[in-house]
């Protein structure tokens, strides 16, 4: 198949950046996106021109470095899907193709279509965690987790930190990222020391980052590769008043 | 290929009413307060249909209801004092969070969005606040005030909705229907939308459809006053 695709070039954060337009040829239905750019960069490198930048790592959905928005969606229309696990049977022949980097303030473009996710770490840093004391590891069945507890905290573990709810978001809120960790972390007997702190402290840090607030589109949800559901956010902002109002 | 700077930091928010949450919850609160609000002006509105005396004698009494206990117009005014507070907490909250929104996107997307979530009404939020602020502002100064209305402030309550109202001021009743369309809109997001705020939010289907029941009830409830008016069951 033949496509045209419509990318943003940007050389770097103090280039101001535009869309420029390629053709590329012979595409397999069976390629991922990712692979597709891969074609499109190995004729541009052998012309001699700069390839298109695009993070990536494992390929496989579970490291969250491959977000683009495609044609307007975060990770493109196929739901419940990283960039990299989008195959191009989900194109038509002869279509054109947006792609554009995440775009929210906290998220510079480093060049093209990657941009500095730094800010997720930062929010993670503030209150993600919990604080185990040093020595020999615990029995596995020393804690006894209730079975629900357990796969709901794995769903909400399951975030990437991919940034597409972000880039979905039309308040560019990183709500859902952050109540993702909250609701894990909350959700298990080992994050109840921090709970409270943990929720205050992580809303902050996601405010401090320049990131807005949420109004509960469901926009994050639509497009989270994982699923993450939005009673996520729920659970943060009830973990957020209890402290607020102690 | 240069390092992207640090992502551009605000200053630290600070406080509850700082956070974006807290300024969430206050509108959610502040929200909760004028729906509670609009159930009880619906409800008093449809005395209309038990006809005139009724509805001036109900106009009259939430002007004296509380005496002799209290001087007239004191549980009235205190209402009206809750409300003013109420909305300019709700609308204060809402243009800082838009801001806010704003400067995390400074860069537009170049595709035509699609929105993914449906939710059409979740993107009237805040353009239909501002024309339901604007029927607010017409509608005090016709009803309450009577600055705009034909009989003015001082006929009888009844007789202002009916001149107000009337058919020849057909815009008025259109302008009604659209702020009410508005409402309706925002309270079929807004209502589940601060129970997700608050925190409470379990069982989505059920929570969203109670929201549309309830806003539908509420639209209708209002805008049968002035169809009735339109089409003379009430003169
Ligand atoms: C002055 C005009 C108004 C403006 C500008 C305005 C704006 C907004 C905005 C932007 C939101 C947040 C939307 C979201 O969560 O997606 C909102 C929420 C809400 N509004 Fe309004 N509004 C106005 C009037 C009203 C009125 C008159 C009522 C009550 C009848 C009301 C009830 C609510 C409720 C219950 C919420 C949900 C709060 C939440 O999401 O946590 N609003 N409003
Ligand atoms: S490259 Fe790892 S999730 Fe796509």
């Amino acid at each position: 198949m033949n496509l045209t695709l419509k990318i943003w070039r940007q050389n770097g954060s103090s280039d101001r950046g535009r869309m420029v337009t390629y053709e590329v040829q012979d595409v397999s239905p069976d390629m991922s996106f990712l692979e597709m750019l891969d074609v499109l960069n190995e004729r541009l490198t052998l012309e001699g021109d700069d390839p298109v930048a695009f993070d990536h790592d494992c390929r496989e959905g579970i490291c969250g470095m491959c977000g683009m928005v495609i044609n307007g969606v975060a990770h493109g229309e196929q739901r419940a899907t990283t960039t990299c696990q989008l195959h191009m049977r989900h194109f038509e022949d002869g279509a054109t193709v947006t792609i554009e980097p995440w775009r929210a303030a906290p998220f510079p473009v480093v060049k093209d279509l990657v941009v500095d996710r730094s800010s997720f770490d930062r929010i993670i840093q503030a209150g993600g965690f919990i604080s185990v004391p040093a020595g020999s590891a615990p029995d596995a069945h020393a804690v006894p987790v209730p079975k629900d507890d357990a796969d709901a905290a794995f769903d909400a573990a399951t975030c990437i930190g991919c940034g597409a709810c972000v880039a979905a978001c039309p308040n560019g809120s990183a709500s859902l990222f952050t109540a993702a960790k909250i609701t894990h972390l909350g959700l298990l007997p080992q994050g109840q020391p921090e709970r409270a702190a943990r929720a205050k402290a992580m809303v902050e840090q996601m405010d401090a980052e320049g990131f807005g607030g949420c109004t509960n589109t469901g926009e994050c949800t639509a497009v989270c590769p994982k699923g993450i559901p939005l009673d996520a956010i729920a659970r943060m902002n009830a973990d957020y008043l209890k402290t607020a109002s102690k | 290929m240069d390092r992207a700077p640090a992502a551009p930091v605000r200053r630290r928010p600070r406080g509850f009413y700082g956070s974006s949450n807290g300024k969430k919850a206050v509108m959610a609160v502040t929200g909760a307060v004028l729906v509670l609000f609009l159930v009880a002006h619906m409800l008093g509105n449809l005395k209309v249909f038990l006809g005139a005396d009724s509805f001036n004698h109900y106009a009259e009494w939430l002007r004296t209801v509380g005496s002799p206990a209290l001087p007239n117009r004191t549980l009235l005014t205190l209402a009206e004092i809750g409300l003013t507070v109420a909305v300019v907490l709700h609308m204060w909250s809402a243009v800082s969070l838009a801001r806010r929104a704003a400067k995390a996107r400074p860069v537009k997307y170049a595709a035509r969005v699609k929105p993914q979530a449906g939710g059409y009404a979740t993107r009237t939020m805040r353009y239909g606040g501002v024309i339901i602020l604007l029927f607010v502002i017409w509608h005090l100064l016709d009803l309450t005030f009577g600055v705009v209305n034909p009989k003015g402030g001082e006929a009888m309550p009844y007789d202002r909705v009916v001149a107000g109202f009337a058919p020849d001021r057909w815009w008025v009743t259109v302008f009604y229907v659209v702020a009410l369309a508005m409402v309706g809109l925002h309270l079929r997001h807004g209502l589940w939308s601060a129970l997700q705020t608050l925190g409470l939010a379990h069982r989505y289907k059920a929570l969203k459809t109670a929201s549309t029941v309830i806003s539908v009830v509420l639209v209708a409830g209002f805008v049968v006053v002035p169809l009735a008016v339109m089409i003379g069951v009430v003169k």
